[in-house]
């Protein structure tokens, strides 16, 4: 069962300084014949599975509300048309900047079925918004919650960075304040990883750019950690925290090994056994799409051995971990058959817990996670 | 028979190529080629003559190649040449001594806008020593630098040789070819030797092939050797039936004789290398002769290092790969050896650096062993309290500091040739080494020779680097062992999480010990990844420390995202992250990648660079 769908929206009004999701500037894009082929591409992807339409929708991005009100009707309209089913989605999120919000997106989101919202704040921080490139203020993005309140959704996620450039432990903890302060139900927060093709990993590499020391975000990310806990939002994930029954539904399908469909430009999906990827281009999708319904350029048939490693090293990312007993159901074999050293001698090091039939990360694995990861990598 | 033979031994040319890297011996030996093999030349691939893939990267020789040609002199007749191509580099001096023992004379070929260097002169000492004839080759003519007469003149004053009728050519464009040809027919002289005397071959290379057995390398000063006949090696008193003779074009053709001033190869079923020395003379079992030819004195390896291999599995991978390796190097010596830190390896002796360098290349390359290199060491003497005398090998097994009454080091004699504006730099460098001046000598306006005792300790690491970038590269060195000095040395050893590592001890002059002990802590600080503990770093002399550092634990490695999109990355970066891992060693509890244990000596701050 190909349990969620994401949905792939590459334009943004600006490029902010980490980012290197597939993005372009929105000016001079072919967006409604982008549009259009994301239209055909979900109608064709549906078509060749025999099942229900997905639990979860996510329309991620690049910036989904950069869109005009027009085609962001449009859009919303067809993803709704093409994925939604009531009674089987579950969960239908949609990524918001909060300096393009307004209340025409936020109904025509409403009717569409949309439960969920997930907010780019990134730091409540003015200062630190402009030196990462966020064209957003604090108080526009409590407004937009505000706003978004209004309009009924009950469901905010509001996405936060730590270990930012020159960033202090009190703008960290009033951007957690902040957090709490608005009741969002989920957050998910992210130290800052300088990628290549970003226009901070220029910066470093000219040297102009300070990050703080790894013993820096260390401290950080175990002080939210704690802060967060003490105040009912449990981390359930490693970059992820929500109060009860508020978990990602969608990104929970990534994390516990399960297929799900990828739609529009660079997309990633997991179908039938398959890991594929779509075309990066806008033009090049949308030919793709006119030629042959289907825009995957790459596509790597999961073996038995990888489908293992990657329910482990995508499991143990939840704080839940892996269940022995469902390993032995999905994979007729017990973990101890291959891993019973790796878990012996990460279990000595004290970054792993076995306990009731589960293994998970203990607190000293959370922060050594790649430590962990590698071990399960036969 | 017999007077065809001695006709055909009038017009044979047995000759070798001597030079300084880089002045274009192995273009030459090409152009050599062309002109005398035109067929070769659509088969042929740049500088043939490096058969191995290793050399050819490099672009240094270093087997010999010995190959026959046909040349048609402009008297008419048809010459048969042997050109015997042997190794530029400092380190391989072995090798040229071996190659021009079978040549009557050699090319000199110098760069006509370098001129006289360092190497040359070595080279050029071998060569006169062996009673060869030398006809300078002045190559490079075409560059617009180049100064065939100053060079010339060079060659006069320097070497002392007369450069008057000196061969002008550059071997790149293909000019002066044909002059260096008719000069090897009319100045080099053909072999003397009885063709109809009893046999005597000198052996002066061996390869072994697993299935023809050892094939030597040969040079018939006397008699002639067939297929079928029987010989006797005179080292061993060995008697075998020749299977095969032949030379090489540079391919390998066989051939029904071999007759004097011949070279090639002979093969007669031989199994174990030890039946045959380079250095020791064939001859005929039936008709021996009785003096054999002087041999070679064998060289001593002037630089050891440690060699283990990452995985302990692959010891005895590493053993044979270095039983093979030796067949066809007589100058690699190793024995077994063991430390605490890494296990079971092996303590090799080389003839200097580079030697090292292309043997772990190729053992990590041909044999496809992950390979931990500890750092280089010369042999010291020590002399206990109680009087005995020993040789030490290796840091690790020098004797506590109170039992020691004197420890002496080997020295050389190193030879820098520099363009006048870097002698103060060059002369630093050399301070900084502990060397001591001997004299100096301005070859003309530009070019000095500076003359320095160093102990080979200060050299056998990254003096000739240093050399080379302090004076944009326009220095050469040559040394040559010239006997122990007492030093003031004394054992540091380097303890890593309170553990003493004995594959990183070092032998240095006590006045020096702490500006290097605090530089080895620092780089290993600086090499070594965070692991789960703090890690602290201490140098010792004894039980005193002088300088350390500390490793700070890891606090966090864990990627941030994962989803959908990121899945194949994060696959992909710890993948390469337990890759990265293999290439550790576990030294106590501590990953420790290979490269720390030789780059502890990379230290750029001795000397300004």
């Amino acid at each position: 069962m190909i349990k969620g769908a994401y949905v792939h929206i590459p334009f943004c009004e600006h490029i902010c300084y980490y980012c290197d999701f597939n993005k372009y500037f929105i000016q001079n894009q072919p967006v409604i014949a982008y549009l259009k082929a994301l239209d055909e591409e979900m109608a064709e992807g549906l078509s060749s599975s025999l099942h229900a339409k997905p639990e979860t929708i996510f329309i991620g991005g690049g910036t989904p509300t950069a869109l005009s009100d027009e085609a962001f009707a449009f859009m919303m309209d067809s993803v709704s048309n093409r994925l939604y089913e009531e009674g089987d989605t579950k969960e239908f999120t949609v990524e918001i900047n909060p300096e393009n919000l307004n209340p025409l997106k936020l109904d025509v989101m409403k009717r569409a079925g949309v439960n969920r919202l997930s907010i780019g704040v990134q730091t409540f921080d003015d200062h630190l918004l402009t030196e990462i490139g966020r064209k957003h203020t604090r108080q526009s993005a409590i407004e937009a919650i505000a706003l978004a309140r209004q309009y009924g959704f009950d469901n905010i996620s509001i996405d936060l960075m730590f270990g930012l450039p020159g960033q202090s432990k009190q703008q960290l903890q009033a951007s957690l304040d902040e957090v709490l302060f608005l009741q969002a139900q989920h957050v998910s927060i992210y130290s800052l990883q300088i990628e290549p093709r970003t226009i901070f990993y220029n910066r470093l590499k000219k040297g102009k750019l300070t990050l703080p020391s790894q013993d820096i975000e260390a401290d950080m990310y175990g002080y939210l950690i704690d802060f967060l806990a003490a105040h009912g939002i449990k981390q359930y994930e490693i970059s992820n925290f929500a109060i009860s029954d508020h978990e990602s539904q969608h990104n929970l399908i990534y994390w516990n090994n399960e297929e799900y469909y990828g739609f529009g430009a660079g997309a990633h999906g997991y179908v039938h056994g398959k890991r594929v990827v779509n075309a990066r281009a806008i033009k090049g999708y949308i030919r793709r799409i006119e030629e042959q319904g289907r825009a995957c350029v790459e596509s790597h048939s999961v073996t038995i051995q990888e489908k293992m490693e990657e329910e482990m090293f995508l499991g143990l990312r939840k704080l839940i971990g892996v269940s022995k007993q469902q390993f032995l159901k999905k994979f007729h074999h017990p973990m101890e058959q291959y891993y019973k050293e790796a878990i012996k001698a990460l279990v000595a090091k004290g970054l792993l817990v076995e306990q009731d039939g589960w293994l998970r990360l203990s607190r000293k694995g959370i922060f050594l996670g790649n430590e962990v990861f590698e071990a399960f990598l036969i | 028979m017999s007077e065809e033979r001695k006709q055909r031994q009038k017009r044979i040319r047995n000759f070798s190529i001597i030079a300084h890297i880089d002045h274009g011996k192995s273009t030459l030996a090409d152009r050599i080629l062309e002109s005398t093999n035109p067929l070769l030349k659509r088969e042929m691939r740049a500088q043939m003559l490096d058969a191995m893939d290793l050399e050819r990267e490099r672009g240094i020789t270093i087997k010999l190649n010995a190959v026959q040609l046909t040349y048609k002199a402009k008297d008419g007749q048809e010459y048969i040449f042997h050109l015997i191509d042997t190794p530029g580099h400092v380190d391989f001096s072995y090798e040229v001594s071996r190659s021009l023992a079978a040549c009557e004379g050699a090319l000199l070929i110098v760069d006509a806008a370098q001129g006289v260097e360092a190497q040359t002169l070595a080279n050029v000492y071998l060569a006169l020593d062996n009673d060869l004839e030398i006809i300078p080759v002045i190559n490079k003519i075409d560059l617009p630098s180049a100064e065939p007469d100053r060079v010339k003149k060079e060659v006069e004053d320097v070497i002392g040789l007369d450069a008057s009728d000196a061969v002008l050519t550059s071997a790149k464009s293909g000019i002066g070819i044909d002059d260096v040809l008719e000069t090897i027919v009319e100045k080099i002289p053909a072999p003397t030797g009885n063709p109809d005397g009893p046999l005597k071959a000198l052996i002066f290379d061996s390869l072994y092939d697993s299935y023809r057995g050892v094939i030597t390398y040969i040079r018939i000063i006397d008699g002639t050797v067939k297929v079928g006949d029987r010989i006797k090696m005179m080292a061993t008193g060995k008697e075998f039936e020749v299977n095969e003779v032949g030379v090489f074009t540079p391919k390998p053709v066989n051939k029904e004789e071999l007759t004097v001033g011949d070279v090639g190869f002979l093969t007669a079923a031989i199994k174990k290398v030890s039946d045959t020395r380079v250095g020791d003379t064939i001859t005929s079992a039936d008709h021996p002769t009785l003096e054999a030819l002087p041999g070679y004195r064998r060289m001593n390896p002037m630089v050891f290092c440690g060699l283990y291999p990452v995985d302990s599995n692959n010891y005895n991978d590493l053993r044979e790969a270095l039983e093979r390796l030796e067949l066809n190097d007589s100058s690699l010596q190793y024995e077994a050896e063991t430390s605490e830190a890494l296990g079971f390896g092996f303590r090799c002796g080389f003839l200097g650096l580079l030697h090292m360098e292309i043997i772990q290349e190729r053992i990590e390359r041909e044999f496809g062993i992950d390979l931990i290199t500890t750092a280089p060491s010369v042999i010291y003497h020590v002399q206990l309290s109680g009087g005995e005398v020993g040789e030490i090998d290796n840091p690790s097994k020098m004797p506590e500091g109170k039992m020691i009454e004197q420890v002496e080091e080997p020295y050389v004699k190193a030879s820098i040739m520099t363009p006048n504006d870097y002698v103060g730099v060059v002369m630093e460098l050399c301070q900084s080494k502990r060397g001591e001046m001997i004299d100096m000598v301005y070859l003309d306006e530009n070019r000095v020779n500076i003359m320095y005792h160093i102990p080979l300790s200060e050299i056998v690491y990254d003096f000739f680097d240093h050399l080379k970038s302090n004076t944009k590269g326009y220095a050469s060195l040559d040394y040559e062992l010239s006997g122990y000095k007492a030093s003031n040395l004394v054992k540091m050893d380097i303890v890593l999480n309170g553990e003493k590592i004995d594959a990183l001890s070092v032998i240095v002059h006590r006045d020096f010990a702490y500006a290097r002990g605090k530089s080895i802590v620092e780089k290993l600080k600086e090499l070594i990844p965070r692991q789960q503990f703090e890690v602290p770093i201490q140098a010792a002399l004894g039980q005193k420390i002088i300088a350390r550092s500390t490793i700070k634990a890891l606090r966090k490695n864990v990627l941030a995202k994962c989803y959908g999109g990121d899945i194949s990355r994060k696959r992909k970066l710890l993948e390469k992250q337990k890759e990265g891992k293999k290439r550790m060693k576990m030294v106590g509890r501590v990953e420790v990648p290979q490269e720390a244990f030789m780059a502890v000596l990379r230290l750029d701050d001795t000397t300004k660079s």
